[in-house]
């Protein structure tokens, strides 16, 4: 019914924290870093930013979200005027609504975000493998 | 069917983005994240339906699966729709601002 409103909130958090997390590594980083860091062939890095990890959920989230929300659109579960969410306007569409936010919606959440959780896994395994050899012949 | 879908969607753009990586001019991760997403959150939807219906839901009436086949294919649709207005604005190729430069 509205299920896919949950990941789109999770989704606005995570960019405001993407946000502001790129605010901040641009304050640590100093810029000559950043240029240095950019030329040196950035399709490769070792070590991916966290910012750019958020990126990675957030797009997942958001991406999901938007998919979802033309399917609600295409059940005339969304519609263009006020409240916008059919099951709105009655007070029992309302709570079956809220119970499926707070069961398919939540999970829908927690799986994307456990996804994402073990796709940063796999990159830090991956960027550990290959600065050990690095840090061994220095 | 949406699921199914969208998931085929999904595995044919990573397998592009992956022949193309790490090279990604045609910013087709963006596709793979939006059919990924969009694919994890169906298969939430079908586990909650299917504990509902249980074998019934390996059975759909023939109208019903033809209207989430279309439905899939709209979101498919939609999905390339979003991810060619995102290339044309980002322009990793330059292409569009050259052709705008263009004097002739």
């Amino acid at each position: 019914m509205a299920c896919f409103l949950v990941p789109a909130t999770e989704a606005v958090v995570v960019t405001v924290a993407t946000q502001i997390l790129i605010a901040h590594e641009n304050k640590v980083l100093p810029k000559y870093k950043r240029e240095e860091n950019a030329s040196s062939g950035s399709d490769t890095d070792v070590k991916v930013p966290f910012s750019k990890k958020l990126r990675w959920l957030s797009n997942l989230l958001w991406g999901g979200a938007f998919l979802l929300a033309f399917e609600h659109v295409w059940h005339g579960e969304v519609v263009p005027w006020f409240p916008f969410l059919t099951a709105a306007s009655d007070p029992a569409d309302t709570a079956v609504m809220l119970h499926e936010m707070s069961t398919v919606g939540v999970t829908m959440a927690i799986l994307v975000t456990a996804v994402w959780a073990v796709m940063v896994l796999v990159s830090n395994a991956m960027a550990k493998r290959t600065l050990k050899p690095v840090a061994a012949t220095k | 069917m949406t699921l199914l879908t969208t998931v085929f969607a999904a595995i044919i753009c990573t397998i592009l983005w992956y022949k193309k990586a790490p090279n990604d001019d045609m910013k087709l991760n963006i596709l793979c994240f939006m059919y990924w997403g969009a694919s994890i959150m169906w298969l939430v939807d079908a586990i909650f339906e299917y504990a509902e219906l249980h074998a019934a839901y390996f059975t759909p009436a023939l109208e019903d699966m033809a209207n989430d086949l279309y439905l899939g294919l709209s979101v498919v649709a939609l999905g390339l729709i979003v991810w060619l207005v995102v290339l044309l604005i980002k322009d990793p190729k330059g292409v569009v601002r050259a052709s705008f430069l263009k004097k002739k």
